[in-house]
Order: structure tokens, then C-alpha cells, then sequence
């Protein structure tokens, strides 16, 4: 590219440059941080593996799988919500946690309306309508409304208790064990919690066919 | 700041659609700036309150317009250069015009370290609490055009406090100076009614983290 600086070239070179999409800002940048020697691109990999296969829902689904076999586990988890996950040795875990439970008589919904605080090291990375507006914007005002989209009605008689994540304090929902589980081991138990649930948006439900 | 950010309580932003399946990240580049977010945040220029208020300074229509990973892209750009580990110049060449002047680099080996101690708030200072569980309070009715954590709908109204967590960083001042200023942080439990007025049930609330210094007795 020549380096004079004729308008109608800096216009054209504002429309061609190759920096104008995130793929390759992206790539530009990281390019310059390795020249400047601030990033390690192994490291980079190694964070990107770490979230796609190391980190992720599963973590969680553990979690609530013990609560619900163990009582004096979900005792310590809704005491002290960090120490018990800790337990679990999970791979970078180290978040201030909040487990709250849901009962048949009260619904629980994690949201973060000023950004996307979420808990990374149980759930993994958020998923992108967690992150999106109208989840953002909905979930205080109407999270009946909501629910009721993703999930199935709230009686009018189930109190719903909307979490607002404005702090470093990451919140997992506890939901209820589905009836006909009843029996099951740990790790059956965990391989039907979902993300969701954990989130709060939806109920654990047994799969159609039953016991995994 | 009285934000686009602030979006709790906004209508029309249309409903909530989850993918099925949905992968981590949706193109290699979210992967990739993801990544470069934590390595470059390890040297410490910057912290995780600091992080958020330059998303926030993304123009309102880009902001809205804006997928997440493209926000995460604006806000490192600008840190970057703002706290010197960069030139406006370099960033806009891409060109590297020296090496950059930092203690050390983050390496495979301390990812584990890095992301256990990501966002750890609580500190150990002695800082008695204004509040205890049970206290009636009210959210300030303030309107700070920096950093804020104290969200727009609760603003001026009333709420009883849940519990209280402990001290923690203060992120309205560690954004804006540094100045971690500890102080109790709290659940705080507001009933939908008082927020939202008439129509919505009488029995559902919203909890909301708040710190002293967002909170009066009411």
C-alpha cells in the first residue's frame, strides 16, 4: 500500500483494509500481542481446550447428581457452596458459590443483567441466549413469561426468585429430582441434569425410556 | 453509568432463543479472542471491574448490534492501548514497533492458577457491616456515569437483606481508580411488586448483590 494520503485512497482503504472483520482483528491482534511477547500462542490453545473439553455443564450436573444422593453433601452445598464444589477438585474451580434449591414451591432463575456473570467453572462458558438481551432485559421483569416460553407454566402458587448475578458471587440452582429416579446411582442421576436446569430456565425431567 | 448495558426490565428486545447443541464457541476467531482476554489480562494492567467498563463504553447502537465475542474484541483493544501494553499505532498497523516491557507472560502451566483465581473478590479486611439479615433498606437513588454494579430498576427502592456475604472489592471505585475500597457486600431481596409495580405476583422477588455503599437504612 503507497503511503500517500489522498482522500479518495483513505476512503478505499478504509472499505478493503483487512482488518474489518472480527476474524481477521482477531488475528491481527493476536499476531502483534505474540510479536510484542505478551501472549504465548500454546497458551492461548491451552485456555481454548480447556473451556471445549475440561470445563463445562457436566461439572455442575455432579454437583447437584451428589446433592441429591447425598443429604449431608447437600447440606454443605447450600451452607457453603464453594467449599463443597471444591471438593470435587474441578479444573480451575475457584469461584464464590451460591447453590440455591428449588422446591415444589419455589423456582429459582439466575440471570446477569449488566453483562454475563456466570458460573464458568461448573457450567462451562454461557451459552449465547444466556448472554443476549432479551434474556437480560426479561428475566427480572417477567420471568414467569420467560419460563413459561422455555419451559412450561408456573403455577401461581410457586414462588419465583430471580438471582441477579451484580457481584463475583457465581449462582448454581439446585433443581428437584424428577420422580421415577428413585434407586438411581450418582452417575446416572448426573446425566440428566442440564445446563438449563442449573440455570434455572427448566426442570430435570427423566428421559423418554427411562434410567440411562 | 446509565448505560445500554442496564438492560434489566427493557421490553422489546424480542424473545429468548435457545440453540440446541450449541457449541462453546461459534467461529475459531471467538475462541481466539477469548483466549487473548485472560492471557493479556494476567499482566495485571487492568482488573475485572475495569474489564466490564470498557465494555460498557461501547457505543449504545454497536453495543446492541454487537455479538458478545465482538464486545470482548472492542473492550481489549481499547484497554491495550489505554494501559500501554500497545500503541494506537501498532494496533492500527499491526505491527509491533519493540518488545513489550512486562515481568512475565502467561504460560500453559499456570492456566489452572490463572482461572482459580480469576475473579476472587472477597478480601480479608476487618470492615464492620452496616446491615445485617432482616434489615429493611433502600437502593440509593444515584446515578454515577462511571462504573456501577447497582442496576437501574433498583435504584430508590426498598428491599430486605437476605444475607450477608462477607467483604469484597467495592467494583463501583476498582473500575474507576483502583481503589478496592472493602466493604460488605449483600444479598439483597426486593419484592417484584415494589420494582415493577402493580401485575406482576405478589409472591415472586429479585436478589440483587449489593455492597454498603449502594444502600441505606429505610
Amino acid at each position: 500500500m503507497s503511503e500517500h494520503h489522498h482522500h479518495d485512497d483513505e476512503h478505499v482503504r478504509e472499505h478493503d483494509r483487512p482488518l474489518s472483520g472480527p476474524a481477521l482483528r482477531v488475528k491481527a491482534l493476536e499476531s502483534l500481542l505474540v510479536e510484542k511477547g505478551l501472549v504465548d500462542p500454546k497458551t492461548l490453545d491451552e485456555l481454548i481446550d480447556t473451556f471445549e473439553t475440561k470445563v463445562g455443564s457436566r461439572n455442575g450436573a455432579r454437583v447437584v447428581a451428589r446433592a441429591w444422593v447425598d443429604p449431608a453433601y447437600k447440606q454443605r452445598l447450600l451452607a457453603d457452596g464453594r467449599a463443597a464444589i471444591a471438593e470435587f477438585g474441578f479444573f480451575g474451580y475457584g469461584e464464590d458459590m451460591v447453590v440455591i434449591e428449588n422446591t415444589p414451591k419455589v423456582r429459582n432463575l439466575v440471570v446477569c443483567t449488566l453483562c454475563s456473570c456466570y458460573p464458568w467453572s461448573v457450567l462451562g462458558l454461557p451459552p449465547v441466549w444466556y448472554k443476549s438481551a432479551p434474556y437480560r432485559a426479561r428475566a427480572v421483569i417477567d420471568p414467569r413469561g420467560v419460563l413459561e416460553e422455555l419451559g412450561g407454566e408456573i403455577p401461581d402458587d410457586v414462588e419465583v426468585r430471580v438471582w441477579d448475578s451484580t457481584a463475583e458471587l457465581r449462582y448454581l440452582v439446585l433443581p428437584e429430582r424428577p420422580a421415577g429416579t428413585e434407586g438411581w446411582s450418582e452417575e446416572q442421576l448426573a446425566e440428566i441434569v442440564t445446563r438449563n436446569a442449573m440455570i434455572g430456565v427448566a426442570q430435570v425431567t427423566v428421559p423418554v425410556g427411562g434410567r440411562r | 453509568m446509565n448505560g445500554v448495558h442496564d438492560m434489566g426490565g427493557m421490553h422489546g428486545m424480542g424473545p429468548v432463543e435457545i440453540e440446541k447443541n450449541e457449541p462453546v464457541f461459534h467461529a475459531e476467531w471467538e475462541g481466539r479472542v477469548f483466549a487473548l482476554r485472560l492471557a493479556s489480562a494476567f499482566h495485571g494492567k487492568w482488573n475485572a471491574n475495569m474489564n466490564r467498563y470498557a465494555v460498557e463504553q461501547m457505543p449504545p447502537a454497536e453495543y446492541l448490534a454487537a455479538t458478545y465475542y465482538e464486545r470482548v474484541l472492542f473492550a481489549l483493544e481499547n484497554l491495550l492501548v489505554e494501559q500501554g501494553l500497545v500503541t494506537a499505532k501498532e494496533l492500527e498497523t499491526g505491527r509491533a514497533e519493540g518488545k513489550a516491557s512486562v515481568a512475565g507472560i502467561l504460560r500453559v502451566a499456570g492456566v489452572e492458577t490463572l482461572l482459580r483465581n480469576r475473579i476472587r473478590a472477597r478480601v480479608d479486611n476487618n470492615v464492620p457491616p452496616k446491615f445485617k439479615a432482616g434489615d429493611r433498606v433502600v437502593a440509593r437513588n444515584i446515578h454515577p456515569a462511571g462504573h456501577t454494579r447497582l442496576p437501574r430498576y433498583a435504584r430508590g427502592r426498598r428491599g430486605v437483606i437476605d444475607r450477608d456475604y462477607g467483604v469484597f472489592v467495592f467494583p463501583d471505585t476498582n473500575a474507576m481508580s483502583r481503589d478496592k475500597k472493602p466493604q460488605h457486600l449483600y444479598g439483597v431481596r426486593f419484592a417484584a411488586s415494589e420494582l415493577w409495580g402493580p401485575g406482576v405476583s405478589a409472591r415472586d422477588s429479585v436478589y440483587v448483590n449489593l455492597w454498603d455503599d449502594h444502600l441505606d437504612p429505610a
